[in-house]
């Protein structure tokens, strides 16, 4: 049941006509003259760029999108909300001379730009003075969110919820209120190169299993990048995090979130924590000037003002903490903090805070080289195995030991992800079939329509003749009334619930 | 998702969930709270049970109810069988008892038969009895409204006003979707978002009183909002009427309800997100979307026992004011029944 949860909800493109598409446009240069004939040949699809520039609305190129379409934008200012759900869509900003394509909210929009299809590009805007968020993905897998410039958008910047198989990379974020990059219930993401700061959270992955966050600044914010099992959310886990090579300075903004948002309670001065998440690997990152402390890694019971979950496990297991180089840290702790560091005789934060549980040795974290580090809670925490980066390990990081992380090049997918289609089961059929179909059809006896052992009988295997009878039906049975045609349904969807109906054993 | 039931199992089902033979004096049957014709909800603050006494929650419409793993409004039973015999045998809901029940049935004139036809044969036992109810309520299925249809690429399936409602909807600044996530429209987690109690009473704990968990004060399941528009009035306590009333509390400030000395760990989502009257007035365009009754059951014509189907009692059958309906407006009148109106 837990699929159940994921939503989605999306008209679908022929996944299997993707391949044509890309083909025939790689191919579209070498064609020339028969390129005409392609174009006027019926039910064939090729991509196309639609235009729009300053006065012009971005939204109405969506709705003349297709799949596999291209809106291109040029610079100027455009005040709308964009909402993509479609598949296969990309947004592409053109800068000419400095000039972007300006989204503006002007404080009175909510978002952006809000998407559920699969497969959705946006790179190269400017996004500014929304109140909700710039880019928020609702169950889009396959997204690619690049080089765009966001300021001051509201809650979140960029925020996939609910996606599989997702890259950020290249985004300058700035003035957000809540996380400026956050990745929600997710799997399988790349954060990459991002520059986030003035936000109070620069960088945060909550109930997010594989993730990579590599080669980010994140630098004055409230706290630069976060690993949170967040308790109340229908995901319960954040697993298999990779922080590595990232710049995380100077953190110590006073915290400006929203009274009882979680990030409210992270203290100004922290580089990093980990809350609840599990085997997070914290690797090769630059972690100075955080005024609290450099890396914290703590239970649920840091944020108190949290309804429970008893699904929801509170502890972080196996966190590792490997060649970070760490100074400076530790300048000005919040008064808790600093309660804790008296204890050991000093007035400073440390580099790294192992809080309440976290400390125990039960939970198989570990760090190398301990005794470089000014440390709280890590006495029962044992040794990663150090091991010395030679010139070639960086170059050809495949080749890199394997008790590191040096050799995981990427948390994406090698092939994209099944396009989410409405959900329930992994590919919507059967929430098609049982809001549909079975209206009509059980499995052994006779109600408005055959039941799904005569049709099975007819059709043997033969989803595709089935999938075509869905779409266009004619009366067969004279002791039966006519079937309604489910042509609204995608022919992706007509597919697989024909192979849903075909394969019902029970 | 609650599913393998035979059509005979369904329809047994049928006839026990509006059969009032089921409760203890034969005077309310499990419709008599979830009435088809108000979304499988009663339209009163509180349910009533079979003595008359007024119940601590509101009816909880029962359409999609196969596919949710945690029920009640306390999310405290993790099943239809083991949810359903809180309102059989509870005294003051149908105060029926396993005894009584299984006597009741196996002397009826017909129930025998039509266990023999849903089961292997004519015994009737607390098991087939809990099966076909579950049967029958795994069979109130909604997924098919204009906007699923929308959902499945027909974008003219929405008005332009409803579709400005989706976007409200799903907004960062509504977050509206981030619990009523589709394609359910709930999350199936516990949320503490402060809701008024009905004048007078205490604050109802919630899942606390389930689970034991003080932070969870407060907290309840949050429900689907398919079929919303039928299920008036809304919020565990049914203390307002109108989906208007519900969707402005959510802008009337963080925890402005909460009662003086309660320190609920309110959702991080109840916030002050200051949506204007006109976003509210496309967020109810919008929930008017969710409708689909589609796979609506027929009421039984006859029972097996002879008594009249139960059905949620409106004002004037019941002067009294004892089964005081309270909700403002006849939440039939709401009904509008173009499910179909984007159908070709």
């Amino acid at each position: 049941m837990k699929n159940l949860l994921l939503l989605t909800h999306l008209s679908t493109l022929v996944s299997f006509l993707k391949p044509s598409v890309a083909c025939l446009r790689t191919a579209l240069p070498l064609l020339g003259p028969l390129l005409g004939t392609l174009l006027m040949a019926p039910n064939m699809t090729v991509a196309a760029v639609h235009q729009v520039h300053p006065g012009d609305s971005i939204q109405a190129a969506v709705k003349a999108a297709v799949a596999g379409d291209e809106i291109v934008v040029y610079p100027g200012t455009y005040k709308e909300t964009v909402y993509i759900d479609k598949d296969d869509i990309t947004l592409r900003g053109v800068i000419v001379e400095g000039e972007w394509p300006n989204l503006e909210g002007s404080k009175q929009l909510n978002d952006a730009i809000l998407y559920s299809g699969n497969g959705f590009s946006v790179e190269w805007f400017k996004i500014t003075n929304y109140k909700g968020n710039a880019i928020m993905g609702q169950a889009g897998n396959n997204f690619s969110i690049r080089n765009n410039w966001i300021i001051d958008t509201g809650v979140y910047g960029i925020f996939p919820e609910f996606g599989e198989n997702g890259l950020i990379e290249n985004n300058v974020l700035s003035g957000i209120e809540d996380a400026a990059i956050y990745v929600g219930m997710c799997d399988h993401v790349d954060v990459r190169n991002n520059r986030v700061f003035d936000n109070v959270a620069g960088i945060e992955i909550e109930n997010t299993r594989h993730a990579l966050v590599e080669g980010n600044i994140a630098h004055n914010n409230t706290g630069g990048i976060l690993v949170f099992i967040t308790p109340g959310l229908p995901i319960k886990t954040s697993y298999d995090a990779i922080i590595r090579r990232n710049t995380i300075i100077n953190n110590n903004t006073p915290n400006f979130a929203i009274p009882g948002s979680l990030v409210s309670t992270i203290p100004a001065g922290t580089g990093m924590i980990v809350l609840a998440g599990d085997d997070v690997v914290i690797e090769d990152n630059i972690i100075s000037g955080n005024n609290t402390a450099g890396i914290i890694v703590t239970s649920q019971d840091f944020a108190t003002e949290v309804a429970g979950d008893p699904e929801s496990d509170p502890n972080p297991d196996r966190v590792q903490i490997r060649d970070n180089v760490m100074y400076d840290n530790g300048n000005d702790p919040v008064m808790d903090v600093k309660a804790l560091m008296l204890t050991q005789f000093s007035t400073r934060g440390p580099d790294i805070l192992a809080y309440k549980a976290a400390a125990d040795a039960e939970r198989g974290s570990c760090v190398s080289q301990k005794t470089a580090y000014r440390t709280y809670g890590l006495d029962d925490w044992q040794d990663c195995e150090r091991v010395t980066v030679r010139a070639a390990d960086a170059v050809a990081s495949a080749t890199a030991p394997p008790s590191t992380s040096r050799a995981v090049l990427s948390k994406m997918l090698a092939e994209p992800a099944t396009p989410r289609v409405i959900t329930v089961d992994a590919n919507g059929a059967e929430l098609v079939y049982q809001g549909i179909c079975a209206g009509c059809h059980t499995r052994n006896v006779r109600m408005i329509g055959p039941p799904v052992l005569a049709i099975q009988a007819q059709y043997g295997t033969d989803a595709q003749a089935l999938a075509d009878y869905i779409a266009a039906p004619t009366k067969k049975r004279p002791d039966f009334p006519s079937m309604p045609p489910q042509d609204h349904l995608s022919e992706a969807m007509r597919l697989e619930v024909a192979r849903y109906m075909l394969s019902l054993s029970r | 998702m609650r599913d393998g039931f035979t059509p005979e199992q369904i329809d047994l089902g049928r006839y026990l969930f509006f059969d009032p033979i089921l409760s203890g004096n034969n005077r309310i049957a499990c419709s008599s709270c979830h009435d088809p014709a108000l979304g499988f909800s009663d339209g009163k603050q509180q349910s009533v049970g079979a003595a008359g006494t007024r119940l601590q929650r509101s009816a909880p419409s029962l359409w999609n109810v196969a596919f949710f793993n945690k029920l009640l409004w306390d999310g405290s039973k993790r099943s239809l069988e083991e949810q359903m015999l809180g309102p059989l045998y509870a005294p003051q809901e149908m105060a029926s008892s396993p005894l009584g029940l299984i006597d009741k049935l196996s002397n009826n004139a017909h129930y025998p038969a039509l266990f023999a036809q849903a089961f292997a044969d004519a015994t009737v036992t607390l098991d087939r009895i809990y099966r076909a109810l579950v049967a029958f309520e795994s069979s109130l299925i909604s997924l098919n409204s204009r906007y699923d249809w929308y959902a499945h690429g027909v974008h003219s399936a929405l008005t332009d006003n409803e579709l400005a409602g989706l976007n409200v909807f799903r907004s960062f600044v509504a977050r509206c979707a981030e619990c009523h996530t589709p394609p359910l429209f709930s999350n199936q987690q516990i949320a503490v978002i402060g809701v008024p109690e009905t004048a007078g009473k205490p604050l109802d704990p919630g899942a606390q009183a389930a689970t034991g968990d003080a932070s969870q004060r407060g907290g309840f399941r949050v429900p689907s909002l398919r079929n919303a528009v039928l299920t008036a009035p809304y919020m565990h306590a049914g203390n307002f009427s109108t989906l208007r009333e519900t969707v402005a509390f959510y802008t009337g400030g963080r925890g402005h309800a909460v009662p003086q000395g309660e320190d609920l760990k309110l959702h991080w989502h109840i916030w002050e997100p200051q949506l204007s009257d006109k976003e509210l007035d496309r967020l109810v365009d919008f929930l008017g979307a969710l409708t689909d009754q589609a796979f609506m059951p027929e009421i039984p014509a006859r029972l097996p026992s002879g008594l009249s189907p139960g059905r949620a009692l409106r004002s004037e059958q019941d002067p009294d004011g004892k089964y005081s309906y309270l909700a403002t407006e006849d939440p039939r009148r709401l009904h509008n029944d173009n499910t179909h109106e984007a159908q070709p």
